[in-house]
């Protein structure tokens, strides 16, 4: 079994979409009209056979409070990987992205926190020495 | 001011506020995984939560809300309070 694919609620999926390959550097992987909305995820360049992120929209009652609550505690919705947290900081910040918590040492790793502007928060993290993932090879 | 004692009187509600007095502007998630990883706290964010409110309502931890975040700041005075009641240097029977 593997993890091909996970979501995220966004408000508007254009505007998602745009932030998540303009601004963080994902691509388009399918965008699929499905009534008013579409099936719309992407990928990222460094891991094209990797996981997809389903930018689903939010028009279920249930998520607006769901993320409220989350969002004002600054818990992240989702995680992603980079190689170098500072640059990307840096980078991001002058494309105008906010953060809400700046860059962390947290021990094994470095973690910061942005908005996504779609309803989000996403966590950076820059672990310092590769995983151990238990010795698979 | 007995609420502010009462307040002090944890090791974790002071933990907080170290980090706090190191790095203003906190939300809980950012205070939760420090205590966590700096400090080997394992305490629930429900806990963590309620030790904060616990702070803020001493006086000692104000909360703002900027975007949809709600950030959390170290305030010092109720401290200071007490060092003014109490200054050091200064003797009672002088």
């Amino acid at each position: 079994m593997r993890i091909a694919m996970t979501s995220i609620f966004v408000d508007d999926q254009r505007a998602a979409l745009a932030f998540y390959t303009d601004v963080l550097g994902f691509e388009k992987r399918h965008d699929i009209p499905i009534g008013d909305d579409f099936w719309l995820t992407v990928t990222s360049p460094e891991s094209p056979d990797g996981p997809e992120l389903l930018l689903e929209p939010a028009g279920h009652p249930a998520v607006k409070p769901y993320r409220d609550a989350l969002i004002e505690d600054g818990i992240p919705l989702a995680q992603f990987a980079v190689d170098n947290l500072a640059a990307e900081h840096e980078r991001l910040t002058n494309l105008g992205v906010v953060f809400t918590q700046q860059p962390t040492d947290i021990g094994d790793a470095v973690i910061a926190v942005l908005d996504d502007t779609c309803g989000n928060l996403i966590q950076l993290v820059e672990m310092k020495q590769p995983a151990n993932d238990g010795g698979a090879a | 001011m007995s609420d502010v004692f009462r307040a002090l009187d944890d090791e974790t509600r002071r933990t907080i506020l170290d980090e706090l007095a190191a790095r203003d502007g906190q939300t809980l998630f950012e205070i939760c995984s420090t205590l966590t990883m700096r400090h080997g706290v394992s305490s629930s964010r429900q806990a963590i939560s309620q030790h904060l409110a616990v702070l803020e309502a001493a006086g000692l931890v104000a909360t703002e809300r900027r975007g949809r975040s709600k950030f959390h700041y170290f305030k010092p005075e109720p401290i200071a309070e007490i060092a003014r009641r109490w200054p050091p240097g200064k003797r009672i029977d002088q």
